[in-house]
């Protein structure tokens, strides 16, 4: 028998019973779907991540504190990162472009009549905008000037700008922050969400005039001029390495630390990238799990459904054989009937979960890409299903005796 | 008569179960058929008619003896040419019909042909042949009609075209009639006696006396043996 004869018996049986196949090809249908839609959702989200991380600067290096804690009964942290140490490795490191601290404060603020509850200030140094990739949509941002003499001055987030003065220009009006009178020179380009942080939502000030006026907390008092983290832009021409391990020496030095023992640490974004990385990698392959037990769910409603229908065909086998059917013309047509019924759920699968994936995409706040190896990989298991889990029913039908299955009712 | 043999057993026996439950279907039972005859098997029911058709219709094989079909033995084929065999050699007419229910007249014929590997041919060569018989069996008319709208007589000649289409050497035909109204009924006999004056060999299963007669030799078993055969004169004896 030719193959496209076998093909056609094969498809003519499905078209036969419409309903039922599709209820068969729903397994592999919702397993195709589900391994296109999820991959989709999780390169989404690991694109979204590297370019936030990304946005937040190039060649950064993120320098942190390590405190430890204090002697006997005290909580009271000692060593890691200060102000000083910025300054440090500004003036003493090679391939350094900028250097930024930031330390950051919540008051209320209030300006042309609006009063703002909470809102985050944000001390920085003159590097913030390079070091972060932040562009000023309007005036400027303060220089180290300002920032060594605690100048009252402040750049406004571009929601916050809105949300203050409305389509009025801020530009040299008064701002008074808590107690504390600002002016306004400058506003910031909208940047919008990164990770959970709203970049347009803050007021940026000089770090020194954030540490002298507005953490005068409990915890500032303990911690004195201590910093949390430092940022620290490398020139694109200077090696990673090399500027990675300067810093480290010239801070154990400082610190009194050894370099084994250090009370600060230094993490790239490549670093950052590559956790982020490894989690949804994770993600996927839980996923992968999923989406390949749903498929072998599938594959078992094929299993099923196919020995339905050689039972139910045992006559017409019979007659097959009669006139000459070999049980391998008799294997091939059922296996050809379990294959397509796998391709044409696959089919449909690759169908739905490109729909999904991107009607998902367009509707929710997360990102989803369509990753072209998935469609191949979910198409590719469930062809492997059907004819795994077909083999069983179509040999069946096979090995039949032919004179039981003529007598077959 | 031609004196090529194309059925000859020699000690043919079907044994089912074991022990108590023993059972000779068939008992010993050599027979001759030649190129050109038309014979009946006739006996009570439980005597082995369809466990001799089986066998000669190679469905099935003896538990012991020898069967040369058309010169070549086939009591110890395997399934795959056992298969060939049947789609080569031989053409099958049930009481049942047996055709392929949603599956029109020409596509039913064409069928033994579709499962012919040794013969290469182009879809129109086959459809052309499967029309030819189609014909011949004088349902021109009606090819492609699906079972279900043809009346029972109309099938089993339908049935008949697919047991000639591939021109076998033997054409098995189990109670043919059996289902079929008297008038029907003659006529698929009339087609059948007509085959056998064309120079085909027909081995038939029948209850019917009346039936037996358009045969020349009417072979009668009884458990499992060959109680007697009679020679007919052609319909005229009675
Ligand atoms: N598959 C089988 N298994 C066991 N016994 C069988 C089988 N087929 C037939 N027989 C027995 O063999 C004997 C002959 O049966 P069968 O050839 O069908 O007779 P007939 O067709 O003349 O009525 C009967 O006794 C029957 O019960
Ligand atoms: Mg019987």
């Amino acid at each position: 028998m030719k193959s496209s004869e076998v093909f056609n018996i094969a498809w003519a049986a499905i078209l036969k019973n419409k309903v039922r196949s599709l209820l068969t090809m729903l397994g592999i249908i919702i397993g195709v779907a589900a391994v296109i839609v999820m991959v989709a959702i999780s390169a989404g989200t690991e694109a979204a991540i590297s370019e936030q991380i990304t946005s937040l600067g190039s060649n950064l290096v993120f320098v942190q504190s390590n405190f430890k804690r204090g002697g006997a009964g005290g909580g009271i942290p000692e060593g890691g990162l200060v102000y000083d140490d910025a300054a440090a490795i500004a003036e003493n490191v090679e391939g350094v472009s900028g250097v930024v601290v930031e330390q950051s404060a919540t008051e209320t603020i209030k300006a042309n009549g609006v009063v703002l509850d909470s809102v985050t200030l944000l001390g920085s140094t003159a590097d913030f905008p390079s070091v972060r990739d932040m562009d000023l949509s309007d005036g400027r941002y303060f220089n180290e000037l300002e920032v060594d003499r605690k100048q009252k001055v402040a750049v406004l987030g571009a929601t916050l700008a809105e949300e203050l003065f409305g389509e009025a220009d801020p530009i040299g009006q008064d701002i008074t922050v808590g107690t504390t009178r600002l002016v306004v020179i400058g506003i910031l380009e909208e940047k919008g969400l990164v990770g959970d942080v709203d970049y347009d939502q803050r007021l940026y000030l000089p770090i020194t005039v954030v540490l002298d006026k507005f953490t005068q907390s409990q915890f500032a008092r303990i911690m004195g001029d201590r910093v949390k983290l430092i940022y620290v832009e490398i020139n694109e021409d200077a090696n990673l390495d090399d500027t990675i391990l300067q810093i480290q020496l010239l801070l154990s030095k400082l610190h009194d630390v050894s370099l084994d023992e250090p009370d600060f640490s230094v993490t790239t974004q490549q670093d950052i990238i590559g956790t982020q990385e490894a989690t949804t990698a994770a993600f996927r392959s839980l996923l992968g799990w999923v989406a390949g037990v749903s498929l072998i769910v599938g594959g078992i409603g094929i299993m099923n459904i196919m020995l339905v229908s050689v039972t139910e065909r045992t006559r017409e086998i019979g007659i097959r054989q009669s006139i000459g059917a070999t049980p391998s013309d008799i294997r091939w047509q059922f296996l050809t009937e379990a294959l397509l019924l796998s391709l044409v759920g696959g089919l449909i699968g690759v169908i739905f979960g490109i729909g999904g994936a991107w009607i998902f995409g367009s509707v929710s706040e997360m990102r989803t890409v369509i990753v072209t190896e998935s469609i191949l990989l979910a198409f590719g298991s469930a062809a492997l299903v059907g004819a795994f889990f077909g083999y069983y029913p179509a040999n069946k039908a096979a090995e039949l005796d032919p004179i039981e299955a003529l007598r077959h009712e | 008569m031609s004196t090529r043999m194309i059925i000859e057993t020699k000690d043919l026996t079907q044994i089912y179960g074991m022990g108590d439950a023993r059972v000779a279907a068939l008992d010993g039972v050599s027979i001759s058929v030649y190129e050109g005859e038309f014979v009946a098997i006739m006996g009570p029911s439980g005597s082995g008619k369809s466990t001799l058709m089986n066998i000669l219709g190679c469905l099935s094989r003896p538990t012991s003896g020898e069967y040369f079909l058309d010169n070549e033995d086939v009591s110890d084929l395997d399934k795959i040419e056992l298969a060939a065999i049947r789609n080569k050699k031989i053409g099958y007419i049930f009481q049942s019909y047996n055709l392929l229910s949603r599956t029109t007249a020409l596509d039913n014929v064409v069928l033994p042909l579709q499962y012919d590997r040794e013969t290469e041919r182009t879809t129109e060569e086959r459809e052309e042949m499967a029309v030819k018989v189609l014909e011949m069996v004088g349902l021109g008319d009606r090819m492609q009609h699906q079972p279900q709208e043809l009346s029972g007589g109309q099938q089993q000649r339908v049935a008949i075209a697919r047991a000639l289409v591939n021109e076998p050497v033997l054409i098995m035909a189990d109670e043919p009639t059996g289902n079929l109204d008297s008038k029907s009924g003659a006529e698929i006999m009339d087609l059948l006696h007509r085959l056998h004056s064309e120079g085909a060999t027909i081995v038939m299963v029948t209850h019917d006396p009346e039936i037996a007669t358009y045969t020349q030799r009417t072979i009668h078993l009884r458990d499992g043996k060959i109680d007697k055969v009679i020679s007919n004169g052609k319909k005229a004896a009675k």
